[in-house]
């Protein structure tokens, strides 16, 4: 018999840990599949862009694959779409990383470099910590991280953050040695992370499961 | 704010578990996946793996290990030993590693740190440096577990890595590694001033208090720790070495590690907030 479960596609783009990102999927029970083909992107129920690697790397990928328009259209017609790491970057309008580059402009938005040095101390690039994320003003009840306590440890591993045009999209803050950046976002269909919910512990893979449940996944 | 990460290091030879001294002697302590599982359980930051006779064979072999591993721990690996190529670490990345570690690869070839970085990001990439003190302020860098002289200052060395895009930086003391005698201060804390990316202290721990001395006074970023989690672990499970294979007397023996207070990850984390370090509890 058919598997009448919903699909979710982890999209590859030939960067990145895709294996941890399907291990969560398959422990929380989403029926995820990894794809680099426009067909599996515009078919699915719902799209996971991964990404751990370079901002520019990844877009150049993307197009060589074709799935630009694929991701924007699908995502455009409300198929939710889970960002992680530098997969939220690239959902934002445009990056610094090795010179500017465009991403995939769904939400409006910059992203940045950390400094080296805050008020004449070194600031050490990439922040490879595990570290906590805050509210600003949206509640996580009925959000992915509603299981979560205020101030949970999520792992980040990243030199680059967004930082969005319009603070409604805001989901949690995080501060790295007194600079404050986005740390999620929940923007309509668009939910994405800096960290890394698949790598941290049985909180993070919560996240995967509510996410999951919000839009009848699981 | 900052944390810091302990990292519990996973030595592994074939299918074993081992540790030794300064690198070198070898003795079998068990299966790295119960090793695995116990310290992500107790709230290990990140999980090393390290193939030390892979350098030796030009090749990994821990494809297997890691995808097991992977499969249940829901926490960074890095995977090192032998990686020699873009290709390579793309098959670990592949099999499930987050993050690869390199060392005599980049030691030849340095330019491989700038190709890897741009190609996989440079938080994938970690740089191990292996040294030993040869004077007064002077180490030199080492390779194949501190068999291997090259004659490259660890100090030029580290800050090369660090400008070729190296995401964070292992120091290692080849001669305190395994003594359980406290880390080389004087060296984490050096290259610690000279690098951009966050250091990673191995090689020393004996005790708690060292810890807090190489997190304090070298600054370091996060530890790196073998003996000290694995007698714990032994302490705290049954033996499993009749079923073992390879030099497993020192198992059996139950010693008395003399220069090493055994101590949990969680033990660690508490001694830590104590001394106003912040890190996951």
């Amino acid at each position: 018999m058919e598997s009448t479960k919903r699909k979710v596609v982890i999209i590859d783009y030939q960067l990145g840990n895709l294996f941890s990102v399907k291990q969560a999927c398959d422990t929380v029970g989403i029926n995820a599949e990894i794809s680099s083909l426009k067909k599996d992107i515009l078919d699915a129920d719902a799209l996971i862009l991964p990404g751990v690697g370079a901002f520019i790397e990844a877009m150049n990928n993307l197009k060589k694959l074709d799935l630009i328009d694929a991701i924007k259209d699908t995502v455009n017609n409300s198929t939710p779409i889970f960002g992680i790491c530098l997969g939220q970057q690239l959902l934002f309008t445009e990056s610094e990383e090795f010179g500017a580059g465009n991403g995939l402009d769904l939400i409006p938005g910059m992203i940045k470099r950390f400094p080296e040095e805050l008020n004449g101390k070194k600031v050490k690039v990439p922040q490879i910590a595990w570290n906590k994320i805050y509210s600003s003003s949206q509640e996580w009840d009925k959000t992915p991280l509603t299981e979560l306590q205020k101030d949970e440890f999520m792992y980040f591993i990243h030199s680059y953050y967004v930082k969005p045009t319009l603070n409604d999209c805001i989901l949690t803050l995080t501060d790295y040695d007194g600079i404050e950046f986005c740390s999620s976002i929940l923007d309509r269909n668009l939910f994405a992370t800096q960290f890394h919910p698949e790598k941290s512990g049985e909180k993070g893979l919560s996240i995967y499961r509510n996410w999951a449940k919000n839009y009848n996944l699981i | 704010m900052k944390t810091v990460r302990i990292i519990p290091r996973l030595d592994i030879k074939g299918p074993n578990l081992v540790k030794g001294i300064h690198l070198e002697g070898l003795r079998v302590l068990g299966k790295p996946s119960d090793f695995a599982k116990f310290y992500y359980e107790q709230g290990a930051d990140e999980l090393m793996f390290m193939d030390v006779v892979a350098s030796l064979y030009e090749r990994n072999s821990l494809h297997d290990i890691i995808s097991e591993t992977a499969k249940r721990i829901f926490i960074p690996i890095t995977v090192g030993g032998g990686l020699r190529t873009i290709s390579d670490i793309k098959d670990v990345l592949r099999a499930g590693a987050d993050k690869v570690c390199l060392n005599t690869a980049v030691i030849k070839n340095p330019s491989l740190i700038r190709e890897a970085s741009r190609m996989f990001g440079s938080s994938t990439i970690v740089v191990a440096i292996e040294a030993i003190k040869e004077g007064e302020g002077k180490y030199l860098a080492y390779t194949d577990n501190g068999r291997e002289y090259t004659g490259v200052d660890v100090f030029d060395w580290a800050q090369k890595a660090d400008e070729l895009g190296a995401g964070e930086i292992v120091i290692t003391s080849v001669d305190k590694e395994g003594t359980g005698q406290g880390y080389d201060l004087e060296l984490v804390s050096k290259v610690n001033s000279l690098v951009s990316c966050p250091v990673i202290a191995h090689g020393g721990a004996g005790k708690p208090s060292q810890v807090v001395d190489v997190l304090q006074k070298a600054k370091a970023d996060a530890v790196m720790i073998s003996s000290l989690f694995h007698y714990d672990f032994i302490k705290e499970n049954e033996s499993t070495a009749s079923s073992l294979e390879g030099n497993v007397e020192f198992l059996k023996q139950k010693r008395n590690f003399h220069t090493f207070e055994a101590c949990s990850i969680q033990h660690l984390k508490h001694v830590l907030i104590d001394h106003q370090i912040e890190c996951r509890l």
